[in-house]
């Protein structure tokens, strides 16, 4: 039911972890049989022919396509993308819930990223013939994925593959680097409110952030709970006793400056917290922590440098 | 009961009753809240709580006692009475047994006020009032001074028929939006926004609710001085006033009271449904109706019920938790139709 996101916000919270490219058409073609094969081999044709205007209302996998090199093909975006800089001159078609079809249709795309719950999106698309790439959210495993399907489509197979290795490079360096290192039990909060902990949401044991979480060497609190978000109450916090705390915050979400140690303040109500009482309570910010892209390597470092600072040195 | 058989127990010595009743109801609330904090998702050990021995800050049984539990039961108990109060209150002025303290609009517009302050991002601070519950007191002043002034735009008397029209209105008004806001808000921002909707007794420190305690004082003081003329304002405002009550302002007195007290409620633990409408009843069938008796009795009756409806969200599922508001909605939905349909 619950999902881990970020300032890009609005990543799909479907099941499942397959990342398909969906190429269909309507009843209404299939239903004139002389025509349906005319469609169908032009439409092989078409997914065999790279995709060159691209629109993505996925910030996630706008900067997949930008980090394979398939950024120029990227005609528009949602209105949540801000990464990379690019993106920001790129026009803006809605996002999850508020997709604009009538302006994606007017900018002639041949392909359109999607959320996998935007079925209605998705049949109109169909109808319009525009190959539709439907995004699942699902762990980095999912990430990867979506990372090769999209390269063939878009003409950057051999980009695409290099990206994923040197994700899976940088994933694995922090890994190696931890290695053997004790894991402390981590509370990873991704939101609540400010100044008090209530309304708290933390990851639990799915999702990339717990997935991130454990690469980098802790050993999330909540693992033994399989759902992305968890919200736990003070006694289970109290009870659990993490030993580091790590609260994470995308960009737009940034406080005022020196908020941070104020954000730390919250939690003396909770002392007898083993990460409370040592001290051990980060408030990291930035995007690349909460946007299940091609910048988790760097999210899961800074994790690995909050919770194994000794390994850093 | 009939209105003459009404006037006749209005009258009748009603001191032994009172005393009577209030053991029964206050021992039963005052058992809840003893028993309450024993109980939750995490066993502990009573002898290590109050074992004085070891340092509090190592003591995570006492933590859990203290810090988690104690607060948390206080907080049912004062937000349960409260809202079990301000129900008999309206139900006596509005004339209308459907009604709840989240009738007029108070409460959406506590909710408007707390939506715009956790998609805001606010952090400022008053005293013990986080940006949360500060938004939704003002929220909520809002809503009641809007309601306030249409109802006696046209006569020093309060409209009842005016008063719910603009209620009803209101909030269904500030629903919508609270709809737009949580629809340009950031996805993390919603599950807060709707987990806040849902009613939430977790206040982690006794500070929330010494902030929200002046408030529910003065509401609970002002309807100390409510019941006889609800008794009569229940027979209908004309006959009130033939009895020497002044309707205006025991209107006025009502009105006040019950939004002060459900602004206070809403925003320590945010919109928790049903309690206002349940407990008033299962008294009211216990008891009868005069509210000199109805309403102390709600009240008590009222904190023990959502303290025993959060016991039940926080340990039923554990260690996963229900929203305390689905709890109560669970048992008071179909309470509350059972009445609509019921006859006499």
């Amino acid at each position: 039911m619950l999902t881990e996101t970020g300032h890009g916000g609005m990543e799909a919270r479907r099941k499942g972890n397959k990342s398909v490219l969906r190429v269909s058409v309507s009843p209404w073609f299939v239903g004139v049989a002389g025509t349906a094969i005319v469609v169908a081999l032009a439409l092989t044709a078409a997914a065999q022919q790279p995709a060159r205007r691209i629109v993505s209302l996925v910030p996630a996998v706008t900067e997949i396509l930008f980090a394979f090199g398939a950024g120029p093909q990227v005609v528009a975006v949602s209105s949540y993308d801000d990464f990379p800089p690019e993106v920001k001159s790129l026009p803006r078609v809605g996002a999850l819930l508020d997709p604009d079809v009538e302006r994606i249709l007017a900018l002639r795309p041949d392909l359109v990223i999607s959320y996998g719950s935007q079925t209605d999106l998705e049949g109109q698309l169909e109808r319009a013939r525009i190959a539709v790439f439907s995004y699942r959210h699902a762990g980095l495993d999912g990430m990867f994925q979506t990372i090769r399907a999209l390269g063939p489509a878009t003409g950057h197979q051999a980009g695409s593959a290099d990206l994923a290795r040197s994700v899976q490079g940088q994933l694995d360096a922090v890994r190696a680097r931890v290695q053997g290192r004790p894991r402390p039990r981590t509370l990873l909060v991704f939101e609540r409110d400010p100044t008090t902990l209530r309304g708290l949401y933390a990851s639990g044991g799915r999702g990339f952030l717990h997935e991130m979480l454990e690469i980098a060497g802790g050993a999330n609190l909540f693992a033994d709970v399989q759902r992305e978000a968890v919200q736990p109450s003070q006694e289970t916090l109290l009870a659990r006793a993490p030993e580091v705390i790590i609260e994470v915050r995308a960009t737009g979400l940034l406080p005022a400056a020196g908020a941070a140690s104020d954000e730390r303040k919250a939690w003396a109500a909770l002392g007898s917290i083993p990460a409370v009482r040592n001290g051990r309570i980060y408030v990291l910010h930035g995007d690349h922590l909460v946007v299940p892209g091609p910048r988790v390597g760097q999210g899961t470092e800074a994790f690995a440098r909050a919770l194994h600072p000794e390994a850093f040195r | 009961m009939s209105t003459l058989e009404y006037a006749i127990a209005a009258r009748r010595p009603i001191r032994a009753r009172l005393a009577l009743t209030l053991a029964g109801f206050g021992g039963l609330a005052v058992a809840t809240c003893v028993l309450a904090p024993l109980v939750g998702s995490t066993p502990i050990s009573l002898a290590r709580v109050f074992d004085r021995t070891i340092p509090f800050a190592d003591n995570v049984d006492a933590q859990i006692f203290f810090v988690a539990r104690m607060p948390r039961v206080l907080a049912g108990a004062c937000v349960g009475a409260t809202l079990a109060a301000a129900g008999v209150v309206l139900q006596a002025m509005l004339r209308n047994p459907l009604a709840t303290p989240f009738t007029l609009g108070v409460s959406a517009g506590a909710s408007l006020g707390a939506m715009l302050a956790i998609v805001s991002g606010a952090a400022v601070a008053v005293g013990p009032l986080s940006a949360v519950p500060l938004a939704s007191l003002a929220g909520a002043a809002v809503a009641s001074g809007i309601v306030y002034r249409l109802a006696t735009l046209q006569d020093r008397a309060m409209s009842t028929t005016v008063l719910l029209l603009a209620g009803v209105t209101l909030n269904s008004f500030f629903s919508a939006l609270i709809m737009f806001v949580q629809y340009i808000a950031d996805f993390a921002q919603v599950y807060r926004a709707t987990r806040w909707l849902m009613g939430d007794l977790d206040v982690g420190s006794f500070q929330p609710i010494v902030a929200a305690l002046p408030l529910l004082l003065i509401a609970f003081a002002l309807f100390a001085l409510l019941p006889s003329s609800l008794n009569l304002l229940s027979i209908g405002a004309d006959a009130a006033a033939t009895r020497g009550v002044d309707v205006a302002r025991a209107q006025r007195l009502a009105f006040l009271s019950s939004s002060l007290a459900t602004g206070a409620a809403v925003s320590l633990a945010g919109p928790i449904g049903f309690i206002g409408i349940v407990v008033p009843h299962l008294v009211r069938l216990m008891v009868g109706v005069d509210h000199r008796i109805v309403l102390p009795a709600s009240a008590l009756f009222g904190a023990a019920f959502l303290v025993a409806c959060d016991l039940i969200a926080r340990t039923i599922l554990a260690p996963i938790e229900v929203p305390v508001g689905v709890v109560t909605a669970m048992l008071g939905g179909p309470f509350f139709l059972w009445l609509l349909v019921r006859k006499g």
